[in-house]
């Protein structure tokens, strides 16, 4: 494999990805006030951008075949029931998580 | 002092999760890389340098093939278009970190994102933020050095293990949920992306979801004091 080529094309993705990240935090820096627009947008987004995420996790879920419910949907259900019930973190993720390593491993969902 | 250091703890215990998914999914991504015949700096270096980890999977498939670099440019910028939301959401908070915050810009991913989205008890939060942004860094690059050096001699065959992250997604939004009695914000995100999951299908749904959350809150600002 070409190593010019190869670190190329990383440079070309860090850039790239860099810019990202960055443009929203150059366009409204230094020392003027931030917008109203931009202060209602930073409130008003965890929400959706969470669920957002949460989808966006679950885009290669198969459902098939029918009646087929896959693990991680289950443990996902477990994670959400159970973090009502003790509202602690740690101990949701890390059941949802053995759980659904279990139930990969030991029934095939 | 002391409120350093809780930061510090608070860091260290709050992004637990995220340690677990990074150093598998690091350490996978560095054994998939050397068994495609890609040289094993590359996944160390791509921790460091790119640290986007679905568009480094991603990047396996399109190195092998020898994608073109405008190709690269394309498929990175929408595969992480998703991050221009978090420096909006973030701009406010990081503020007062000044020139640092440029540094928490570049290294802000899903994973980060989360965890300084959310309220947190800390009384330091500049340093809780660094904290937490430097300690996700480091996983990641420590599993692509762990994945290149070990590569396939390591056995990490414990599948769903990376389930963590999306536990830990779905823990942060059960909490906003339980934490707000206004859902408008959460309702509007998840019924944009699902629409959008099944019109465009999930490789091309991301993009509109984004462009359809984005207009309906912009369009929901007349109503700020009743859904905020």
């Amino acid at each position: 494999m070409n190593t010019t080529y190869l670190l190329t094309g990383l440079a070309v993705m860090a850039l790239v990805t860099g810019l990202i990240r960055l443009i929203p935090f150059l366009i409204f820096s230094g020392s003027k006030a931030t917008p109203p627009y931009i202060l209602y947008m930073g409130k008003i987004l965890p929400p959706a951008i969470m669920a957002m995420l949460v989808v966006y996790c679950y885009k290669g879920i198969q459902f098939s075949p029918p009646l087929h419910i896959p693990s991680e949907i289950i443990a996902g259900i477990v994670v959400v029931l159970l973090h009502i019930w003790k509202r602690n973190s740690l101990l949701s993720i890390g059941v949802g998580t053995i759980l659904n390593i279990i139930l990969k491993m030991y029934f095939g969902i | 002092m002391d409120t350093q250091k809780s930061a510090f703890r608070l860091a260290l215990q709050n992004s637990i999760p995220v340690m677990t998914g990074y150093i598998v999914l690091g350490t996978c991504l560095g054994i998939l890389m050397t068994s495609q015949g890609l040289p094993a700096w590359l996944c160390p270096l791509s921790n460091l340098a790119v640290y986007a980890g679905s568009m480094e999977y991603l990047s396996v498939n399109l190195f092998v093939n020898r994608m073109d670099y405008i190709g690269l440019a394309v498929t990175t910028f929408l595969v992480n278009a998703r991050h221009l939301f978090y420096g909006v959401s973030m701009i406010e908070n990081y503020r007062p970190l000044g020139w640092k915050k440029y540094l928490l810009a570049l290294l802000l991913t899903d994973e980060t994102y989360s965890l300084v989205a959310v309220k947190t008890q800390v009384t330091d939060k500049m340093a809780y933020y660094i904290y937490v942004t430097l300690l996700d860094y480091a996983y990641w690059v420590a599993g692509g050095i762990l994945g290149a050096v070990a590569g396939s001699a390591l056995d990490l065959n414990l599948p769903g293990i990376d389930f963590a992250l999306t536990a830990l997604f779905v823990v942060i939004a059960t909490e906003q949920w339980l934490n707000s009695d206004k859902h408008f914000s959460a309702i509007i995100g998840l019924a944009s992306t699902l629409t959008c999951l099944l019109i465009f299908g999930p490789k091309n749904f991301l993009i509109p979801a984004m462009i359809a959350i984005a207009a309906i809150l912009t369009f929901a600002k007349r109503w700020e004091d009743k859904i905020l």
